[in-house]
C-alpha cells in the first residue's frame, strides 16, 4: 500500500485483502445473501491478526498478570504491559496514562465516581488542595454534557448530580444535527466543574468541534473528559493535539476483543484520583486498618487484569496502524459520501445528521416517510444488509430530533462502495413492501 | 419473507380500534425501551370475575408495523369476548410467538394473529407482537382481574407462568442500553 497516497481511499484490490482478514465477511445470512455488515458503529468486525494474537497469548504465555515470578507470570505481565505501550503509542499517550478497563461505559464511570469518591473522608488526602479543588463537586457545582450523548456518557452524570447535589446542564443540538456553540458561554461558566462530550455522535456522524469546547472549559478551569468510541476506531487521534483531561474508548469497535475499553488521563489528575474499584493488584500496602493504593494505572485496574484482551487489543491498533489512520478515515469518507448523496436521491428518506460530508464521520441515520425504522431494518436484514434499529442508546438525541427511533448505517474500513449500493437497492424495498409508494 | 403478511400491513396501515375512548376501567402505559415504541391502553369491563367481558379496549401506539398490527387484532379479538376467553387467546399468542416457528397458531382461538406466526422466527420482534398484549393483560391485572385464577383451560402451564414467560422476552431487549 506504500505507493498509494496517504490521505487515499482503500483501491479494490486492498480492500479486497483487507477484507480477507475479516472471516465473519465471507459468510452468508438469511438463505445465502451475502453479508454486508454496516454495523461496526454498535461493535466491529474481528481481523484474524488480532485473533491470533489474543489465541497466542493463551497458548504460549497465559499466567495471572503482575502475580507470581515464574516465567509465564513474566510473560504474561510483559505482555499485558507491552499492549499498554502499544495502545499507548496508537492514540499519543504517554504509557503510564493507559488505564485498561472492562469497556468504554467503565472507563466514564470511573471518571465520575472519583468526583463523588474525592468527598469521602481523607480520600484526597496528600493531594496538592489545588488539585484536589478540581474533584469537589458539590450544591451550586454544575455538570456539563451534550445532548447528543450516548447514554454512557449521560446517565454516569445524571448519577454523579444526584450524589453530590451538582446540577447537570447540557449543550443542546441544533436542525441539523450539530452542537449549538452559542450556547458555549451560557452553559459552560464559572459553576462548571468538568464538561463531558463525545467526539462523534453514534447517531449523527457529526464531529464536535473539540477545541472550541476545551478552550471555553479551561477558561472557567473545568475538567474535560471526551468519548471518543466513534472517533479512535476512524481516523487519527491524538490525546494531546485534542487537549481534554480524560479520553474513554471501546476495544470492540475498533477490531479489538470484546471486554477491554480504555480512560487516558492526564497523569496529574490520574495520581490525584482516589480509586474506583478496589481489591487486589491496585494497593500498595494493605493491613487490617486500612489501605494505601498503587500509582496509576495500577490503582485503576483492581483485580486480575484482562491481558488476553489486551493483547488483542494492541494487535488491533497494529492492523489500524499499518492500514493507515489517514487512509482509513479517507475511505470511510467516500463511504458516506456516497450514501449521503444515495439517500439524497431518494425524497422519501431523510438523513437524522448533517447532510454533507463536512466534519462527519462514516455513521448515517436516517428515517423513511411512514415506516418504522425497525420494519426498514428488517428488509435490509432480508437482504443481507445488517444495520442497527432503534435509538441507539441515545434517547435524547431522538427526542430531540423528534423521531422516536432511526435506521443507522455505520462504516468500518473493511466496507466496500458495493456495499453502499447494496444498502440502497435493498432500501429501494422498502416503500414497495409497505405500499407507500404510489 | 414470510414476515409481512398482507394481514399484518392492512392492520398496520388501518388499525381496528384506534383512539382512546370513555368509559374505561384502567389506563396503561408500556414502552418497549429498545426502540421507544410507546402504547397507552385503555380496557373497560363489564360484569365482575372470571365471566367479565371486555367491552372495550382502546389505544394510543406509537410503533413498527408488528407492534401497531398486533395490538389492533389484540383489541378485535378480546373486545366483546370474556376475560377468560381473551386470557385463552393471549396464551395460544404467546405459545406461537415463542415457538420459533414450530407453532402455526390456531385460527379459533387468535383470528388474524394467525399471520404473526413468521414473527416467532425473529426473536427481535417478537417483543414488538406483544408489546400490546403486555399492555392489555396488565391493564386487566389492575381492574383486579386474577390473571392466574382465571387461567385458560386451554393452557396446558399456568398463566403466571405465561406471564413470567413473557416477561422474560419483552425485557430481552436487542442490543440497546
Amino acid at each position: 500500500m506504500s505507493d498509494v497516497a496517504v490521505g487515499a481511499a482503500f483501491t479494490t484490490a486492498e480492500s479486497t485483502a483487507i477484507r480477507g482478514d475479516f472471516a465473519i465477511l465471507s459468510r452468508t445470512v438469511r438463505g445465502g445473501k451475502p453479508l454486508v455488515y454496516l454495523d461496526s458503529g454498535a461493535t466491529s468486525q474481528k481481523p484474524w491478526q488480532m485473533l491470533d494474537a489474543e489465541r497466542a497469548f493463551y497458548e504460549q504465555h497465559n499466567a495471572a498478570v503482575h502475580r507470581g515470578a515464574h516465567q509465564l507470570a513474566e510473560e504474561a505481565t510483559d505482555a499485558y504491559e507491552g499492549a499498554r505501550e502499544t495502545v499507548a503509542r496508537f492514540i499519543g499517550a504517554q504509557v503510564q496514562e493507559v488505564v485498561f478497563t472492562k469497556n468504554a461505559t467503565e472507563a466514564l464511570n470511573l471518571v465520575a465516581y472519583s468526583f463523588s469518591n474525592a468527598a469521602a473522608a481523607g480520600a484526597m488526602d496528600g493531594v496538592d488542595p489545588a488539585l484536589a479543588a478540581r474533584f469537589s463537586l458539590g450544591v451550586g457545582d454544575e455538570i456539563v454534557i451534550t445532548e447528543m450523548e450516548h447514554h454512557s456518557n449521560l446517565v454516569p452524570w445524571q448519577e454523579l448530580a444526584r450524589r453530590t447535589g451538582a446540577t447537570l446542564r447540557w449543550i443542546g443540538v441544533t436542525d441539523d444535527g450539530r452542537l449549538n456553540l452559542n450556547d458555549l458561554d451560557t452553559v459552560i461558566t464559572d459553576r462548571t466543574k468538568v464538561v463531558a462530550f463525545t467526539h462523534v455522535s453514534n447517531v449523527l456522524g457529526t464531529i464536535n468541534p473539540v477545541a472550541a469546547i476545551v478552550d471555553r472549559a479551561r477558561a472557567v478551569g473545568a475538567l474535560t473528559v471526551l468519548d471518543a468510541c466513534q472517533s479512535v476506531p476512524h481516523r487519527a487521534v491524538d490525546v494531546v493535539d485534542l487537549g481534554v483531561d480524560f479520553v474513554a474508548f471501546s476495544g470492540h469497535k475498533m477490531f479489538g476483543p470484546l471486554g477491554i475499553g480504555v480512560l487516558w488521563g492526564r497523569y496529574d489528575l490520574l495520581a490525584a484520583m482516589p480509586p474506583f474499584l478496589t481489591g487486589g493488584s491496585m494497593i500498595e500496602v494493605v493491613r487490617m486498618e486500612a489501605t494505601t493504593y498503587a500509582d496509576p494505572p495500577q490503582r485503576f485496574e483492581a483485580g486480575v487484569p484482562m491481558a488476553a484482551q489486551a493483547v488483542g487489543l494492541a494487535a488491533a491498533c497494529d492492523y489500524l496502524t499499518a492500514l493507515g489512520m489517514a487512509r482509513v478515515s479517507a475511505h470511510e469518507h467516500v463511504l458516506t459520501e456516497a450514501l449521503l448523496a444515495g439517500l439524497a436521491q431518494r425524497p422519501w428518506v431523510r438523513v437524522i445528521g448533517p447532510v454533507d460530508g463536512k466534519d462527519r464521520s462514516g455513521v448515517v441515520a436516517f428515517v423513511v416517510d411512514g415506516i418504522h425504522p425497525h420494519d426498514v431494518g428488517q428488509i435490509l436484514d432480508d437482504a443481507g444488509v445488517a444495520v442497527r434499529v432503534g435509538h441507539h442508546c441515545a434517547w435524547p438525541l431522538h427526542r430531540r430530533m423528534n423521531v422516536t427511533a432511526t435506521t443507522r448505517a455505520s462504516f468500518a474500513a473493511y466496507n466496500t462502495l458495493a456495499e453502499v449500493d447494496a444498502l440502497l437497492t435493498a432500501l429501494d424495498r422498502v416503500p414497495v413492501v409497505f405500499g407507500t409508494v404510489v | 419473507m414470510d414476515l409481512y403478511q398482507e394481514i399484518i400491513l392492512e392492520h398496520s396501515k388501518r388499525p381496528l380500534h384506534a383512539g382512546l375512548r370513555e368509559p374505561f376501567n384502567t389506563q396503561v402505559h408500556h414502552v418497549n425501551p429498545t426502540c421507544g415504541d410507546e402504547v397507552t391502553l385503555r380496557v373497560q369491563l363489564s360484569g365482575e370475575g372470571p365471566s367479565a367481558v371486555v367491552a372495550d379496549v382502546s389505544y394510543d401506539a406509537t410503533g413498527c408495523s408488528i407492534s401497531t398490527a398486533a395490538t389492533s387484532v389484540l383489541a378485535d379479538e378480546v373486545i366483546g369476548h370474556s376475560v377468560k376467553e381473551a386470557l385463552t387467546s393471549f396464551a395460544a399468542m404467546r405459545k406461537m410467538l415463542t415457538s420459533k416457528g414450530a407453532d402455526p397458531g390456531d385460527e379459533d382461538e387468535i383470528g388474524d394473529g394467525v399471520a404473526f406466526a413468521g414473527v416467532s422466527k425473529y426473536p427481535a420482534r417478537v417483543k414488538c407482537a406483544l408489546l400490546g398484549w403486555m399492555a392489555f393483560t396488565d391493564a386487566l391485572t389492575q381492574a383486579g382481574v386474577d390473571i392466574c385464577t382465571t387461567s385458560a383451560s386451554a393452557s396446558a402451564s399456568s398463566a403466571s407462568d405465561n406471564i413470567m414467560k413473557v416477561n422474560a422476552i419483552t425485557s430481552n431487549t436487542m442490543e440497546d442500553s
